[in-house]
C-alpha cells in the first residue's frame, strides 16, 4: 500500500490520466453490452463517422513521428526516420505482420543513425 | 452440463488467439518501453495496462503525457481512439445477452480488438460454442500477455540507451495497425488526411495536433463516402 501511494504522490497527473481514460474507456466497452434489450445497435448516424476512426487516429499518430516540417524540403525529407517508417509501411501493406513491421523499421532506423548519417 | 465439454471451450479460446501473440507481445513490450520514456516507472505502467487495457490510446496517452500535455488532451485523445470499441460492444452485445448483469460487466472489461475479432467469426461458425468460455479463453490470454508484456518493456526500456530510439517502435506499431485499416478509397483518404493535418497543426499549442488530424481524418473520410469521390 505505500508503494501504490508514494507512486500516486510521485505521479499523480500520470494516475488522474490512468484512472479518466480507464473509467471512460470501460464505459466505452460496456455500452451495448450492458444496454442490450433496450437500444439494439449502433445508430447509424454513429455508425458512419465511427468507421473512419481507426484509419484517422492512427495515421495522425504516425505520421508527426515520421515527419516534422522543416524550413526547406530537403531538410523535411532528409530525416531517417521517414526512411525507416517508409520502408516499414511497405513491409506492413506486403504482410501486414506486427512484428516484421517494427523489426524492419528499427533495423532500417538503426542503419542511417549509426552507418549512413554517422 | 458440466464436464470436459465445458473446458474445451475455453481452451479453443486460448488456442485460436495464441497465434494473434506475435503481434501482441511487441505491441505490449512498446507499451512498458513508452512509460519508462514518458518518465513513468514500473507502477504507473502497470496500472495503466491494467486500468485501461487498450494499446493504441496507451501508447498516445504515454506520448502526451512526456510532452507535458493538459491533462483533457492526454484524456480525450485517449477516449477518441477508444471510441471504436462502442462498435465492437454493439456488435457482440446479442451473444452476451442471455448472462447476467455480472458476467455481462466482466466480460465488458476484457473487450479487445483481437478478442472481438476472433469471437464473432468463432460464434457465426460454431453456434453450439459456450460463448463466454471461448471468450474468456482468448481475451483473458491477451489479457495475461499484456501485462506480462508490459513489465518485460520497462525493464528492457530502463535498460537500453537513449541513442537505440527505442521509442520509434511507437509509431511503427501504429503503422502496422494502419495499412490494413485503410481498406477501401474512403478510409484510405481518411488515413492520409488525418496524417496530413496532424503533421502540419504539429505545432499547435496543447498538443491539439493529433486530435485535430484525427477529426480531420475522419472529416475527410465521411466527405469521400457521401461524394464518392
Amino acid at each position: 500500500m505505500t508503494g501504490a501511494l508514494a507512486s500516486v504522490v510521485a505521479s499523480p497527473r500520470a494516475w488522474v490520466a490512468i484512472v479518466a481514460i480507464g473509467v471512460l474507456t470501460y464505459g466505452i466497452r460496456l455500452s451495448f453490452i450492458h444496454l442490450f434489450g433496450r437500444i439494439d445497435g449502433v445508430p447509424t448516424r454513429l455508425q458512419r463517422p465511427l468507421r473512419y476512426v481507426p484509419p484517422a487516429v492512427l495515421a495522425a499518430l504516425v505520421l508527426p513521428d515520421l515527419v516534422t516540417l522543416e524550413p526547406s524540403v530537403a531538410a523535411t525529407l532528409l530525416d531517417e526516420r521517414l526512411v525507416a517508417g517508409l520502408v516499414a509501411g511497405a513491409v506492413a501493406w506486403r504482410t501486414e505482420n506486427v512484428f516484421a513491421t517494427i523489426a524492419t523499421g528499427m533495423v532500417t532506423l538503426w542503419a542511417f543513425r549509426f552507418v549512413v548519417f554517422a | 452440463m458440466r464436464g470436459p465439454a465445458i473446458d474445451e471451450d475455453l481452451v479453443a479460446g486460448v488456442r485460436d488467439v495464441s497465434p494473434l501473440m506475435l503481434g501482441i507481445v511487441p505491441f505490449a513490450l512498446v507499451a512498458g518501453i513508452a512509460a519508462v520514456d514518458a518518465g513513468l516507472g514500473l507502477p504507473e505502467a502497470v496500472g495503466m495496462s491494467v486500468i485501461v487495457f487498450a494499446g493504441a490510446s496507451q501508447l498516445a496517452a504515454l506520448e502526451l503525457l512526456g510532452e507535458n500535455a493538459p491533462l483533457a488532451v492526454v484524456v480525450g485523445t485517449a477516449v477518441v481512439i477508444n471510441l471504436r470499441m462502442l462498435m465492437y460492444s454493439a456488435s457482440i452485445a446479442p451473444h452476451f445477452a442471455e448472462y447476467g448483469r455480472r458476467l455481462r460487466a466482466g466480460l465488458a472489461y476484457l473487450l479487445t480488438d483481437q478478442a472481438y475479432a476472433l469471437s464473432v467469426a468463432e460464434f457465426d461458425e460454431n453456434p453450439d460454442r459456450s460463448r463466454w468460455r471461448y471468450y474468456l479463453g482468448a481475451a483473458a490470454s491477451l489479457w495475461v500477455v499484456w501485462q506480462v508484456g508490459t513489465v518485460a518493456g520497462v525493464v528492457l526500456g530502463a535498460g537500453v540507451p537513449d541513442a537505440w530510439g527505442l521509442t520509434f517502435a511507437v509509431p511503427l506499431v501504429f503503422l502496422a495497425l494502419l495499412v490494413p485499416a485503410m481498406k477501401d478509397r474512403p478510409t484510405t483518404v481518411a488515413g492520409v488526411a488525418g496524417g496530413a493535418v496532424a503533421v502540419v497543426a504539429a505545432g499547435l499549442p496543447l498538443n491539439l495536433g493529433l486530435l485535430v488530424g484525427a477529426l480531420s481524418g475522419i472529416a475527410a473520410g465521411l466527405v469521400t463516402e457521401v461524394t464518392g469521390a
